[in-house]
């Protein structure tokens, strides 16, 4: 079972975890303090990089029968949309730019160039999923419906194509989350027994598909006549891209080993300090520089994200020093990696989960992609107080340690029951 | 649904006033460049092509005083410049990466032909943004606007008998009044009482001697009070003993106006009189909450410092949009339309015209929420 005592899972005692929260409070009191002029300036340059990059791309996709305006043009338009979809749309609606008192760049009004509308989307993402992060049974992100991304849930027969139905999520992901926003909307709204046309959730949903289906695949292949086709195919290839790279970036976020679930139980009882340790937990970054950062929407930061979802993205690479240098002050895990080896990590736990639980070793308590206080339950001794300090070193040591030492444990223990088997073997064949 | 209406359709939601085929354009294009509006684009060449929102640029700084100037302002796409004289108009100011919301009185009279507006701004000691705007803003600035509004103002046809009593930048409001009337050569029987500390204070006080001079029935008393005193409303009856008949409109610091309230009251006069204030009020960061104000749904409540608006309003039955109530998914956000109120996590004082988080923001003072 998932992460039920937070506290004991990270080996903190009430008072470090209260510390711990302080000390975040801290980081986000002097980002909002130290927010002005150049914040707003990095906003608004990446609004015109964006609209300017989109713009030359509808003009040289004019020319798109011929082969290097079809590539340069449609290159053009997935960055173009790459940068929409998570540096201004993403951040936007998450309200990091609210505090410019902007009516133009601002979470209330932003509509972004994705099939699902804003408004349900941010229902989904920023009230469901922030607030319910990685809580098994009530983030409807933790595989987005589709895919079962931890063993904490059980496993059912429809789970063996997950290898092929991830491919599909990856490649029309826009759509995917389209439709898990709006199952959530409806839900939150109780629309849900509404035959479908009655529902004002769907007639919003049909307006949005209408204009941006109508735009992609209609208005602008018609728009440039005699190349139609090429337009067409530039259009549909820059939101393919798109849905790609996003795809990555959310799996990466969320579904490396290390990114931790957690039970309801745990949520009932949570302190604000508790929260940000459950953000921190539940979420993984990957590294990256500073384009691949930016064209991330700087969601390579995710962890930084889940805590401060509200701060400005560009602050999130000081901000990632400072929760780094937490980490380290309470030997807690930060976990991060290239892209490559976060985004592998993910797709072993995709396949992997789609086979029965009776195939896997590992138990919810202990497996990569959740685990639980329960892992370190040795003898007699609640964890907590016995990681405490380090008796030779006078060290602190927390779960960082804790988990190193787990997988020694763990090692020595296959090592034993292996040699075990070997003498009973070898005994037998006596 | 008809054409018109069709091709509007798109871009409806913030179409210009009186510019029918000018919102048929832009609903069209709409169409090519959702979920943006083809304004998002042309602004990048000109940031006055947006109909978002109203937006004006500084073409002329005058300094009327050593503490007042007035800003000329050409407003971009979609001002309407049917205002009446004597109404006020929201200004946004963008420093320091924040957009600063104030509103101040026009003092230009309504007019078609120059397509130009003016604000006169006096700087206020504890004024953010008054001493800014004194303090220099570079022409070519640009600006949000509000559309105009305001109860302050002339009727069509005026009255045949004005009395304006002023004092300091109360005077706006009425200068615009004044520059009306004499637009259209309706300056007939008027009075004007203004009251400044000294002679270098008195804002527009050459265009005041002119009036006086070109129309033989208006009069212009200049108190000055650093020498002269405090007008005294008793020597009204010595002065001007018609002030009885006359329709007034007053426009200064809250004790003047208490202080005519009350005589005119005396004087069974109330309707005969028109009060403006504008004291810049100020957030009550004593903790002691205030009076929220729900406008739309035409509800009010007391709460202390403490309780969040969200709770304030829920508890008398408000519909009140939430999501996480613990400030992280903007969900509660909504427009503040006056007051102050104060961000509990941070203590940051939010003001008229920022958009606030309902669930993490506590009155400051009385406030009013759009909602």
């Amino acid at each position: 079972m998932a992460i039920s005592d937070i506290k004991e899972f990270a080996h903190l005692t009430e008072a470090d975890m209260e510390a711990f929260g302080r000390e975040l409070d801290a980081v986000r009191r002097d980002i909002e303090d130290s927010r002005g002029a150049k914040d707003a300036a990095y906003i608004r340059r990446t609004i015109r990089v964006q609209r300017s990059l989109e713009l030359g791309a509808r003009i040289v996709l004019l020319g798109s029968k011929y082969r290097p305006a079809w590539l340069a043009g449609t290159a053009m338009l997935s960055v173009a949309k790459i940068i929409e979809n998570m540096e201004l749309g993403h951040n936007v609606m998450h309200g990091q730019w609210d505090w410019m008192n902007d009516p133009e760049i601002h979470s209330v009004s932003w509509e972004w160039d994705q099939t699902g509308p804003s408004e349900q989307w941010k229902r989904a993402h920023n009230y469901s999923h922030h607030t319910y992060t990685n809580i098994v049974g009530m983030d409807d992100d933790i595989g987005f419906g589709i895919l079962r991304m931890t063993r904490d849930e059980p496993w059912k027969p429809i789970n063996l194509i997950q290898p092929l139905a991830n491919v599909l999520l990856a490649m029309t992901f826009e759509w995917g989350i389209a439709l898990h926003d709006l199952d959530a909307k409806k839900d939150l709204d109780g629309e849900t027994n509404l035959p479908f046309w009655k529902s004002a959730s769907n007639r919003q949903f049909g307006r949005k598909i209408a204009r941006q289906v109508g735009k992609d695949f209609v208005l602008f292949p018609a728009l440039t006549g005699p190349a139609w086709k090429s337009t067409l195919t530039a259009n549909a290839t820059a939101n393919l891209v798109r849905n790609l790279w996003t795809y990555v970036v959310i799996f990466c976020g969320h579904f490396p080993d290390g990114a931790e679930k957690f039970t309801i139980g745990q949520f009932e009882n949570e302190t604000r300090a508790e929260w940000y340790m459950r953000q921190m937990l539940g979420s993984a970054n990957f590294e990256a520089g500073k384009v691949m950062a930016f064209m991330s929407g700087n969601l390579c930061y995710q962890i930084e994200h889940h805590m401060f979802p509200d701060l400005p993205s560009n602050r999130y690479a000081e901000i990632s020093e400072r929760v780094h240098a937490l980490c380290e002050k309470y030997d807690l895990p930060y976990t991060t990696g290239s892209l490559g080896k976060q985004y592998l990590l993910a797709l072993r736990t995709i396949h992997k989960l789609s086979l029965p639980d009776s195939w896997l070793r590992a138990t919810s308590d202990n497996a990569p992609e959740t685990s639980s206080e329960r892992r370190f339950r040795t003898g007699e001794v609640p964890a907590v107080h016995a990681l405490r300090i380090d008796p030779m070193t006078g060290e602190r040591r927390g779960l960082r340690s804790a988990i190193a030492e787990a997988r020694v444990t763990l090692r020595n223990a296959k090592k034993e029951a292996k040699r075990q088997a070997k003498a009973m073997r070898r005994t037998q064949g006596e | 649904m008809d054409l018109k209406k069709w091709l509007e359709a798109p871009a409806a939601d913030v179409s210009a006033p009186k510019r029918p085929k000018l919102n048929m354009l832009r609903g069209a294009f709409t169409r090519i460049t959702t979920p943006l509006l083809p304004d998002d684009y042309l602004h990048l060449a000109n940031p006055l092509w947006s109909a978002r929102e109203l937006r004006g640029r500084v073409v002329e700084v005058k300094q009327e005083t050593a503490t007042a100037v007035t800003l000329v302002i050409q407003p971009g796409w979609g001002f309407n410049f049917d205002y009446k004289p004597g109404q006020y108009i929201g200004i946004g100011l963008h420093l320091g990466g924040r957009w600063h919301w104030r509103s101040y009185s026009l003092t230009s009279p309504p007019n078609w032909d120059e397509k130009r507006i003016s604000i006169t701004v006096k700087a206020m000691p504890e004024g953010f943004l008054s001493s800014h705007l004194v303090g220099g803003v570079p022409q070519g600035t640009i600006v949000r606007l509000a559309a105009p509004k305001g109860n302050f103002a002339l009727p069509t046809p005026p009255p045949e008998k004005i009395l304006f009593i002023t004092a300091g930048s109360g005077i706006t409001p009425v200068i615009s009044m004044l520059r009306a009337l004499d637009r259209h050569g309706e300056l007939s029987d008027t009075v004007h009482i203004h009251s400044a500390p000294t002679e270098d204070e008195v804002m527009f006080a050459d265009e005041l001697s002119a009036l006086a001079e070109a129309h033989p029935q208006f009069h212009s008393h200049i108190q000055l009070t650093r020498s002269d005193g405090k007008f005294a409303l008793a020597s009204l009856d010595e002065l001007y003993p018609d002030w009885r008949t006359r329709e007034t409109w007053a426009c200064g610091p809250a004790s003047l106006l208490e202080e005519i309230e009350r005589v005119w009251k005396h004087e069974g006069l109330e309707d005969k009189l028109h009060l403006e204030r504008f004291e810049i009020s100020r957030a009550d960061t004593s903790g002691k909450g205030g009076t929220v104000t729900f406008a739309k749904s035409d509800r009010s409540t007391e709460v202390d410092g403490a309780t969040s608006l969200l709770e304030a309003g829920e508890n008398v039955g408000v519909q009140m949009p939430f999501g996480c109530r613990m400030g992280i998914c903007q969900t509660c956000v909504v427009p503040l339309t006056a007051g102050h109120v104060i961000d509990l996590r941070s203590g940051k004082q939010h003001g008229e015209g920022d958009r606030i988080q309902t669930c993490i923001s506590a009155a400051a003072g009385d406030c009013t929420l759009d909602l």
